[in-house]
């Protein structure tokens, strides 16, 4: 078998089709898990003990069930009872709350790395709850937590392709489809590591430069 | 005589199986400066504590400036006080931690300005005029664009008075406050409190090693051990003349181990 580069340029805007939806995937992915998994952190640290103990039995079980089977529950289970969602949707909710439970421990762990005088400062400066939260507690919290919450993106980023099993076009399925229909599947697998080894490169650039500017910033 | 400010009866505080304060009473008067001094574990940090409500009670009550800290009434009875109460009664109250707890990402200006935009409303430009005041008084005017990470110990002790009085409290509760600075950074501290105590009409709670200034700045000191005040009286009669075995042997210690009276 020989690489063919007529081939190569022929499947490349397929391929970039499949790449932006991966991109979007992850981007949406990861909005929906950096929320979810806030609200997780918070339920499980401050709600009423049944609430935060049911929160920490899902965060449990989401992480302790594959991502490939949370996926086929959202796309193929749920319009059983009645909850029809686009793939997309499903892939983004799916990837959403799956990482948001990593994110999830990750929050926790930056929030009580805060110390308990900055909650009794907050309170005898008279903030209310959720002013302590937002001026005293989150900003504190969250720098520190960035490059862990970063390495969950790449990670993320890199789980995508499992969205190709409940038919989102993202770029493995768009590698498998052209590769299906043309018994040739050197070309469009090798074009996929490459596009997720690059995205990846720069992803840890960034990770570096991330970890860099918030490990200075901690030095208090 | 005026009526106290702080009234304090019979309060017991536990935690789990230990008994931290024990039916403990104690009235202060308004802009009175009293001193609590004894061994560590004597229950004198967990009353400040109490007051800022940042430890809750197992039994007792607590009238401050004429009303219920940890109660309210309702429909006739008293029942535990619910967060906008307390969060009312906390607008009388200011403290001052060992270890400063200044909130580490705001510079210190907006360490002092915080509080009284986001709880009193006051608009930036009031209360930023007000923190310079302070700031002006407590000697760091000129810090007031750094980080409390570029501040010496003292200088971030002086910083956190200021945000203490930025809020009018009409009590202050010092915590040891110079127990975590090195020895020659207590003295600029105790000279802040000195110009506060000469210069408001606070009332004003100290918990300190520091007898010498406990005996020149309060008018009244207690002294506690195992959860009760074994002993309180003017600074001489404490100081000169102890009355209990307790604050006797306590005192011997504390001069054995160089603290100036």
């Amino acid at each position: 078998m020989e690489w063919d580069w007529n081939f190569v340029w022929q499947i490349m805007p397929t391929l970039l089709e499949g790449l932006k939806i991966t991109i979007l995937a992850t981007a949406l992915g990861s909005v929906v898990a950096a929320v979810i998994g806030l609200v997780f952190a918070i339920l499980r640290m401050t709600a009423p003990k049944p609430v935060a103990r049911a929160t920490s039995f899902i965060v449990e079980f989401i992480r302790g069930t594959p991502l490939l089977v949370q996926l086929y529950f959202i796309f193929y289970v749920l319009p059983d009872i009645g909850i029809r969602l686009p793939a997309l949707t499903a892939g983004v909710i799916g990837l959403g709350l799956h990482y948001g439970t990593y994110a999830a421990e990750v929050y926790r762990a930056g929030i009580e790395n805060v110390p308990r005088g900055q909650w009794e400062a907050a309170k005898a400066t008279n903030l209310t709850g959720r002013q302590t939260w937002i001026h005293v507690i989150l900003p504190q919290a969250i720098p520190p937590m960035i490059p862990a919450l970063a390495n969950y993106l790449i990670a993320m980023f890199k789980e995508t392709p499992l969205l190709s099993a409940i038919t989102v076009l993202e770029l493995m399925n768009q590698a498998k489809s052209v590769a299906n229909s043309s018994y040739r599947y050197i070309e469009p697998m090798t074009l996929v590591g490459v596009f997720f080894l690059i995205m990846s490169l720069i992803s840890v650039v960034f990770l570096r430069w991330l970890e860099e500017r918030y490990s200075r910033l901690e030095e208090r | 005589m005026a009526a106290p400010i702080i009234r304090i009866d019979n309060i017991v505080k536990r935690y789990g199986p230990l008994t931290v304060l024990d039916g403990l009473s104690m009235e202060v008067l308004p802009g009175e400066k009293l001193a609590l001094i004894g061994p560590s574990g004597s229950g004198k940090t967990t009353i400040l504590r109490i007051l800022m409500t940042l430890e809750t009670i197992s039994d007792g009550h607590i009238e401050v400036d004429g009303d219920q800290l940890y109660h309210m009434p309702k429909n006739g009875s008293l029942v535990a006080a619910d967060d906008r109460h307390l969060h009312r009664m906390r607008e009388k109250i200011g403290m001052v931690f060992q270890h400063f707890n200044l909130f580490p990402h705001k510079c210190v200006l907006d360490n002092v300005t915080l509080a009284p935009m986001l709880t009193k409303g006051v608009a930036r430009a009031a209360a930023e005029k007000r923190a310079m005041e302070l700031l002006d008084m407590v000697g760091l005017a000129d810090k007031a664009k750094s980080m409390p990470a570029q501040l010496s110990g003292g200088q971030k002790q002086r910083v956190a008075i200021a945000r203490a009085l930025a809020l009018s409290p009409k009590i202050m509760l010092f915590d040891e406050v110079t127990s975590a600075l090195d020895p020659e950074l207590v003295e600029e501290v105790l000279n802040v409190m000195r110009k506060l105590a000469a210069e408001t009409d606070m009332t004003m709670l100290l918990v300190t090693h520091e007898m010498g200034f406990a005996h020149d700045f309060a008018d009244r000191i207690l002294f506690f051990d195992r959860g009760k005040i074994v002993e309180e009286g003017k600074p001489d009669e404490i100081f000169r003349n102890p009355r209990q075995e307790r604050t006797q042997a306590f005192l011997r210690k504390i001069i054995a181990a160089g603290h100036r009276v």
